[in-house]
């Protein structure tokens, strides 16, 4: 068969809401091309943004595409919510075989495709700067991470229209994602979606381990680095540890469902609790891959908004570290109820409270730095502070069902729900806003609207107490999670509750959408002319906003801790910059369509392994190869900026940030 | 320009001293063949991981035989010790061609490097043997747990040799025609690492898969 499996039965013909959904999605796009096309944008997207190997362009287009999933499984999650506002003794608005797919599929996008995109996104713009480099180690393969990601997002957002998506939940636990109890192409889809983006997620960690180590500026000793370039560290430190053990774990259940293997069916010796030990020795260090970073804006937030080096901060290594170690020993508490025995469950529990102590040890120093500090409460902020009080919170239920005894009564149920989404909104995704928030005006040269993104914080705020507080009561009375319809009357008013929860968080979308187009376009009344808009302590906030694209036309020359704050001060005790350095030509890196050509035969070959269209996978193959030979065999790397250009350019920087030191220099 | 050279080797970055103060980072970013070098190894440490994922699989499955085979009945430890022994040689002749690399012959590289291939080879189709003389006994990745993880383990390994001969296919080229650059000495590096790697990957499954396995 010339399309393997693939035939006309794939479109969602019959079923209303997904052939809407899919409509409106192809539109939209094909309404954005169209407009690139009129416009004549083609060429510029494709010179300075689609082939860039710039790490500040990749990082803009991670979060970009964050924010578009984030709205993606925001709409899963709406639907959700009201499908089980409507489900006492009822079916609903929602077939449970669509159900079914919408929760796998928001779980699904908002780990993989939201959080991480954010946070990769927040590590590829501000890494590079705050060690003083000009690119990470490997600015080509960063491209290539961005653009398999995107493989991953088609791959997965593909499914909505042809076929079908996973419904077996976030993590595809067998026996119920084999073969024979999930035959369709969902869990296809899903395998391949993330094993793609998982190769890129990869080459990212082995990206910025190789940076952070091997590409900080003269001077920039480990303990002088700033906490966000520890915590992304940590963080990709974990990638590298934990990603291929996804990969082998998948390819496991890949070879189950493709070529009759038994590693995790019932049958023939296979052992489906394998699969959730190994799935959980990556999921449990994933989480911290997402909330790692994400410490680190916090960490940078607060020290730059009380006006105080941060409390601390060799302690706060010493407990990234120790959270790096031991999110390696505590995978079983995600399934406690397995039978393990009272002293396999005895040791993940403890192993599981003892995370709270590094942990702690953060809010305290966050804390301790914001005591007796001028604290300006601009928005970065509010999301800091908002961070701590919910994610206090979040880590106590979690500490609760660290206890097996709890969490054998607690395990799947909506508290667990309730628990996770604490310290993932309240962690993660406040920790992206505030990161966001802090590092736009750096990123484009205009800051956010202030009014706007208040409004945003105070919607999510509000809207994730008033969703999920709900979640954990319905937890205690016994509502199981993924409930396509129920029975219990006592459980609708909370639910009816939480979906009024999702609908403030909506409003806070909306917020972000509204202070983004706001700010662009009143952007000439919001310029960051210094390049230091918020008195900044670290190195980033020494560029130009935006950055020139080599970053430094010398390489910063680290003196201690808070490097670009000494600077500064010894700038303004003298009344003068340091003498004019002596410019030279800088290297960079030249553009390279590598990254997205090979995540087109990348998306091709998964697509086609998909539906079991053989001769396309190894058409995709065979491009891929071809790409990458195409790719090693060009002569010329890079390019030269030559010494009159970076002289100009920062002549022009030194001039603008002349009223940091002399203030009344303003006019 | 004379005067500026010699400063320039001592002060990289021009920073008005050497900077080599006394913490580790003080020099400043590292040569290109470090930074290559260094990534290299942290993908290999991760392969070690997927590897080590693969191994854990059958450590907990080498007892799941379904009432089949188990490995005492299936390994041929004659051929596999032939195995092993093409593919230590093919290491050597790699560390061969590290040499003749250094000492930029063009000659010696390219034929160190077809040793290297053959011996590559070599393994490979006795390898490919074993595979389809178990499959066509019955005895399969479809028979039992044990033979899925079995499989999947050393055909791993398998895979990673044959993409390790398709780039030392592409490197060869490359050397050829563009002779020793520095781009193309980097790239050799990293070849010889992963090939080294997969013979560490190769004795532990030589140990705990046939050795271990034979003796059940």
């Amino acid at each position: 068969m010339l399309l393997g499996k693939l035939s006309w039965d794939a479109l969602p013909l019959h079923q209303p809401i997904p052939l809407v959904t899919s409509l409106v999605m192809v539109l939209v796009i094909f309404s954005v091309l169209a407009w690139i096309a009129l416009k004549g944008y083609g060429p510029y997207l494709w010179r300075e943004w689609i082939t860039s190997v710039d790490h500040k362009r990749i990082g803009v287009m991670y979060f970009l595409l964050g924010f578009i999933m984030l709205i993606r499984g925001f709409a899963d999650a709406l639907m959700m919510r009201s499908q089980q506002a409507l489900a006492l003794n009822a079916p609903g608005y929602l077939p449970p075989e669509h159900y079914d797919q919408i929760f796998s599929a928001h779980g699904t996008i908002m780990i993989f495709f939201v959080a991480m995109p954010f946070m990769i996104g927040l590590m590829n713009f501000v890494v590079p700067l705050q060690i003083g480099a000009r690119d990470v180690a490997f600015p080509t393969f960063n491209s290539v991470s961005l653009w398999l990601t995107a493989t991953g997002v088609l791959l997965a957002n593909v499914s909505l229209g042809i076929g079908e998506f996973a419904k077996t939940g976030w993590l595809a636990y067998p026996p119920l994602s084999e073969l024979k109890f999930s035959p369709g192409v969902g869990v296809d889809y899903y395998l391949w979606s993330l094993q793609l983006s998982g190769i890129g997620t990869l080459l990212t960690g082995i990206n910025f381990v190789t940076t952070i180590l091997k590409l900080r500026a003269p001077g920039m000793s480990y303990t002088r680095m700033p906490v966000f370039c520890w915590t992304s560290l940590a963080a990709n430190l974990l990638i590298v540890a934990a990603f291929p053990i996804l990969t082998a774990t998948f390819a496991m259940l890949l070879l189950d469902r493709y070529l009759g293997f038994h590693f995790f069916t019932n049958e023939l010796g296979g052992n489906p609790m394998m699969y959730i030990n190994l799935i959980w020795a990556w999921g449990h260090p994933e989480v911290y891959i997402l909330i790692l970073p994400a410490f680190g804006v916090f960490s940078e937030v607060i020290s730059t908004f009380s006006g105080k080096p941060l409390f601390g901060y060799r302690s706060m290594i010493v407990a990234t570290m120790a959270i790096c170690l031991l999110s390696f020993v505590v995978w079983l508490h995600h399934f406690f109820t397995m039978g393990a025995g009272a002293d396999v469950n005895g040791f993940f529990g403890i192993m599981t409270m003892i995370i709270a102590v590094p942990t702690g040890v953060k809010v305290f120093n966050w804390l301790f730095t914001m005591y007796g500090g001028r604290i300006r409460f601009e928005v970065p902020v509010l999301w800091a502070i908002g961070f701590m009080v919910t994610f206090v919170v979040g880590g106590m239920t979690g500490v609760l069902m660290a206890v097996p005894p709890a969490d054998f009564v607690l395990h799947n149920s909506l508290f667990l729900i309730a628990h996770f989404h604490n310290v993932i909104i309240g962690g993660v995704v406040f920790g992206a806003f505030s990161g966001y928030t802090y590092w736009f005006p750096k990123v484009f040269g205009f800051r956010l609207h202030e009014g706007l993104g208040k409004a945003a914080f105070w919607f999510w705020f509000i809207g994730f107490y008033v969703a999920f507080m709900p979640l954990y009561a319905l937890g205690i009375m016994g509502m199981t999670r993924r409930m396509q319809h129920y029975d219990v009357a006592a459980w609708q008013p909370y639910l009816l509750v939480a979906a009024g929860g999702a609908m403030l968080i909506f409003c806070g979308i909306a917020c972000h959408i509204a202070q983004l187009a706001v700010s662009i376009r009143t952007r000439a009344q919001r310029r960051d002319e210094t390049g230091d808009p918020w008195d900044g302590r670290t190195l980033e906030w020494i560029t130009a906003s935006p950055p020139a694209v080599y970053n430094f036309a010398v390489l910063p020359d680290v003196k201690g801790e808070e490097a670009y704050w000494l600077i500064k001060q010894r700038a303004i005790r003298a009344g003068h910059f340091a003498k004019e350095p002596e410019y030279t030509a800088i290297e960079m890196p030249r553009n390279s369509p590598t990254g997205f050509v090979t995540a087109f035969f990348a998306t091709v070959t998964g697509f086609a392994l998909i539906w079991h269209i053989w001769w396309m996978v190894l058409l995709g193959l065979l491009g891929a190869f071809a790409t990458f030979v195409v790719f090693a065999w060009r002569d010329v790397e890079e390019y030269e900026i030559p010494a009159e250009e970076v002289a100009r350019l920062d002549r022009l920087r030194r001039q603008v940030r002349q009223v940091i030191i002399n203030p009344e220099a303003r006019t | 320009m004379s005067a500026a050279a010699p400063a320039a080797a001592h002060d990289p970055h021009r920073l008005g001293h050497h900077g080599a103060g006394p913490h580790p980072g003080d020099h400043g970013p590292s040569p290109k063949r470090i930074i290559v070098g260094y990534g290299f190894w942290i993908f290999l440490l991760s392969d070690f991981v997927l590897f080590s994922g693969f191994f854990a699989a059958y450590a907990v499955l080498a007892g799941a035989t379904a009432g089949g085979p188990s490995g005492r009945q299936l390994f041929d430890l004659h051929s596999v010790a032939i195995e092993t022994a093409c593919l230590l040689l093919s290491s050597y002749t790699c560390g061969m061609a590290s040499l003749a690399v250094a000492a930029r012959s063009q000659l010696w590289t390219q034929l160190s490097l077809i040793a290297t291939g053959l011996f590559g080879l070599g393994f490979l189709g006795f390898e490919i043997k074993e595979f389809v003389g178990l499959i066509e006994q019955g005895d399969g990745p479809q028979r039992s747990a044990f033979l899925s993880s079995f499989f999947t383990l050393v055909g791993c390994h398998g895979l990673h040799i044959s993409v390790g001969l398709l780039w030392l296919g592409t490197n060869m080229a490359q050397i050829f025609t563009k002779g020793f650059t520095g781009n193309m000495i980097r790239r050799f590096m990293c070849f010889s690492l992963f090939w080294h790697a997969l013979d560490i990957i190769w004795i532990a499954i030589f140990t705990v898969v046939y050795l271990i396995g034979d003796g059940r």
